[in-house]
């Protein structure tokens, strides 16, 4: 996922960065402006759309009936896919998913489901036999820097607007109702990603400074400050005394983050 | 100023030699004054200067190194080269042919075909373009008889010994003629497999007791019991 | 299928398989197994077996993948379709993905990638049982094989995994810990340079409890660090001194 970026701007980022400061003059530690849009696309049982800088990202929910795993009788089932599509970036190709949007969705999957933010319990139809299933899919639709916090982002979001249909069970079928009711949510993760140039850790890196950072990590943080997900990527390291600032880091972001949003 | 190893000590990728006023020499590097180990093998310091004779390597091609290679492919203008490297090794044809190459009339297949065996020498290298071949010089072109071991190539200069003593005693007990590819490939010709066979023996004995002294007299001690064994 | 157990520590502290919640399962380690790659090693961690092999540096196949001004590292996680209760599909699943993944960036932080442009480093590793933690057993392995290769390093990377478990964060989950537990954290590190080369978590932790866990691992990651330095001297263990 790499455009060429001269040696000289690489450079000019490095340097700037080593001083406290960035390309588009934020702060070591500040996001981009955000943008939320829910409940853009009807047909959907739930959808939104974040702007996150340039970043765009249109996450759709489609709520369908199905059988639940074997090991969770009476839990509905959540399933998280994401699509690189290739109209966001020169460098998208078509094609099945690669690596890196296999590694985004289960990013995305794994904040949203270890923090129990879809009360799944509310979801079984007939124990054993019948729940409802969760399809968040995660399409990005301009890439230019921290599609993850971005995807959970939209991915929360269009969760908060989804509706699942009323049913009732008569003569043992499952008969649809008139009404929606919202889908059931426990949690309100917050999904930070903190990049390093240098020895200095950033939060929401643009492209360009993805392009130059060694290393990544990222962090879902619920309303009690626990983690709940935690992805490192990138070829670099992180010390121990890093990943600890960049614990702190994400709380505190992910605590500003909730004010804004009201979650 | 510390180094935190005994002579000839074995280490392993990323162990500690050293910390300070040290320079970095053979399979180490350094990162904030101290010195590491790259590749495993036998720390050693010469002056200031920290080496670790790596005990598992890999061949890079140097500019004038005699290599013994194996032809891969026969090509348009020329043959691919396997020295046993990352980097693959090319032989232009018109390094070959004495006279301008002509695609239409010559065929290269004739010349040197598919898993011929080669002595060459690396005329060009750098990592941005594959090593180019030379056969031009005497001693060097296609193989037709003996026998081929491959060594760890880090073992190759223990072959050679000081000034080539170890070299020169085995050729002079064994009458076998012996090319050393620095490559890690040894064409060993002689006038019988018998003589051939001492060579080896000889040869992978050193390969396994490198890292020991008292070698050549030991070498040179078996290559004439074996003789005398032989004359019996 | 087993019955869920009703807890996995007791009242003295002691988890389902006999250990105190710091210890670590046993490990065994050997370096090159397979006579074919260029370099190799096999690790049994607990249950898990893992076998790794590295072809490399060499020519990159498709040509178009290599690149200009570095080596590149690729790699293979995969599991045997009989490593695991219920028989898995070889074909490569969403999981085996995104492993393969972490794992190849959790060894490229130890590999010198400008020496060797436009060269290819295979690796292969292949879970022949799993039993919990096989992306930690798998990078051990992994290093060891490219130790084994020639390939030069800044450090081995090691790897293992600490967790919480009902109230306790334990060191080195196995899987049936890693599926009823609280939390799992699995660290990749270079013990020389001080660097986490991974570090992923699923789960939910309290900061002080991540904090814990991290450091538990890391005390794991130490012990197999120096079994696997063993492991290698072992093979290269030189011919001792004749005597003269």
């Amino acid at each position: 996922m790499s455009t060429l970026v001269t040696r000289v701007r690489l450079k000019q980022i490095t340097q700037l960065i080593e001083k406290g400061k960035r390309l588009d003059e934020r702060g070591l530690l500040d996001y981009r402006d955000i943008k939320i849009e829910q409940g853009l696309i009807e047909k959907a049982e739930g959808s939104a759309k974040v702007l996150l800088g340039k970043t765009e990202i249109l996450v759709g929910v489609k709520v369908e009936t199905g059988e639940p795993f074997p090991d969770t009788p009476n839990e509905g089932v959540q399933t998280v896919n994401a699509e690189l599509v290739p109209l966001a970036h020169p460098n998208f190709e078509p094609g099945p998913p690669d690596e890196n949007s296999i590694e985004l969705a289960r990013i995305v999957d794994r904040g949203i489901r270890e923090s129990h933010a879809i009360d799944t319990e509310k979801l079984c139809i007939e124990p054993g036999k019948k729940v409802f299933v969760v399809f968040i899919d995660v399409y990005v639709l301009n890439y230019d820097g921290n599609l993850i916090d971005a995807s959970a982002l939209a991915a929360m979001a269009a969760l908060l607007n989804t509706k699942m249909p009323n049913y009732e069970i008569k003569d043992g079928e499952l008969k649809m109702k008139q009404g929606y009711t919202p889908l059931p949510m426990k949690s309100h993760p917050i999904t930070v990603t903190i990049g390093k140039i240098g020895n200095t850790l950033i939060v929401d890196p643009i492209l360009e400074e993805e392009q130059v950072m060694e290393a990544r990590i990222t962090m879902a943080i619920n309303e009690q400050g626990n983690i709940c997900a935690i992805q490192k990527g990138g070829s670099g390291f992180f010390t121990p005394q890093q990943i600890l600032e960049a614990s702190k880091i994400a709380q505190q972001k992910a605590e500003e983050m909730r004010k804004k949003l009201d979650w | 100023m510390p180094t935190f190893f005994e002579k000839k000590q074995l280490v392993t990728p990323g162990e500690l030699l050293a910390e300070g006023d040290y320079l970095p020499g053979e399979n180490t590097y350094t990162e904030e004054n101290k010195i590491y180990a790259q590749r495993i093998g036998l720390v050693d310091s010469d002056n200031k200067k920290v080496n670790v004779v790596a005990l598992r390597a890999f061949y890079m091609p140097k500019v004038g190194d005699i290599v013994i290679g194996t032809v891969t492919e026969v090509g348009f203008n020329g043959w691919t080269v396997s020295i046993k490297s990352p980097y693959t090794a090319l032989l232009r044809a018109s390094d070959v042919l004495s006279r301008p190459f002509k695609p239409q009339n010559d065929e290269l297949s004739q010349v040197l075909s598919q898993g011929d065996l080669i002595v060459a020498k690396i005329a060009s290298f750098d990592r941005a373009h594959d090593p180019q071949l030379t056969v031009g010089e005497p001693g060097l072109g296609k193989i037709t008889r003996g026998q081929i071991l491959h060594v760890v190539p880090t073992k190759i200069p223990r072959v050679i010994g000081r000034k080539g003593s170890m070299i020169s005693m085995i050729k002079q007990e064994t009458g076998c003629q012996i090319i050393l590819g620095l490559n890690g490939v040894i064409l060993v010709t002689g006038k019988t497999p018998e003589d051939e066979e001492l060579a080896i023996t000889a040869i992978r004995k050193i390969e396994q007791e490198s890292h020991t002294s008292g070698l050549t007299d030991r070498i040179t001690q078996l290559l004439k019991e074996s003789k005398v064994k032989v004359e019996e | 299928m087993n019955e869920k157990p009703d807890k996995l520590i007791d009242k003295k502290g002691i988890r389902l398989d006999g250990r105190k919640a710091d210890e670590l399962r046993q490990v065994k380690l050997q370096v090159g197994v397979l006579p074919n790659a260029d370099g190799s090693a096999y690790v049994e961690h607990g249950k898990n077996k893992i076998l790794a092999a590295a072809f490399g540096p060499r020519e990159m196949h498709p040509k178009h993948l290599a690149q200009a001004d570095r080596m590149v590292l690729r790699c293979r996680y995969h599991m045997a379709p009989f490593s695991v209760p219920e028989r898995k599909s070889p074909a490569p699943s969403r999981r085996e993905v995104e492993l393969s993944k972490v794992i190849r960036e959790s060894l490229e932080p130890a590999l010198f990638l400008e020496l060797y442009p436009r060269t290819g480093v295979d690796l292969f590793i292949e879970v022949l049982q799993a039993d919990g933690g096989t992306r930690c057993a798998s990078i051990t392995a992994a290093a060891l094989a490219i130790a084994d290769a020639g390939v030069p390093m800044r450090d081995l990377v090691v790897a293992c995994a600490a967790g919480k478990v009902e109230d306790t964060v334990v060191l080195d989950l196995y899987d049936a810990e890693d599926k009823l537990g609280v939390a799992d954290v699995p660290v990749a590190y270079m013990p020389s340079l001080n660097a986490v080369t991974l570090l992923q978590m699923d789960g939910i932790l309290t900061p002080d409890e991540f904090q814990k866990a991290v450091e538990m691992a890391m005390v794991g990651c130490k012990k197999i660090y120096e079994m696997q330095k063993e492991a290698l001297k072992t093979k290269y263990m030189v011919v001792k001194e004749v005597e003269e």
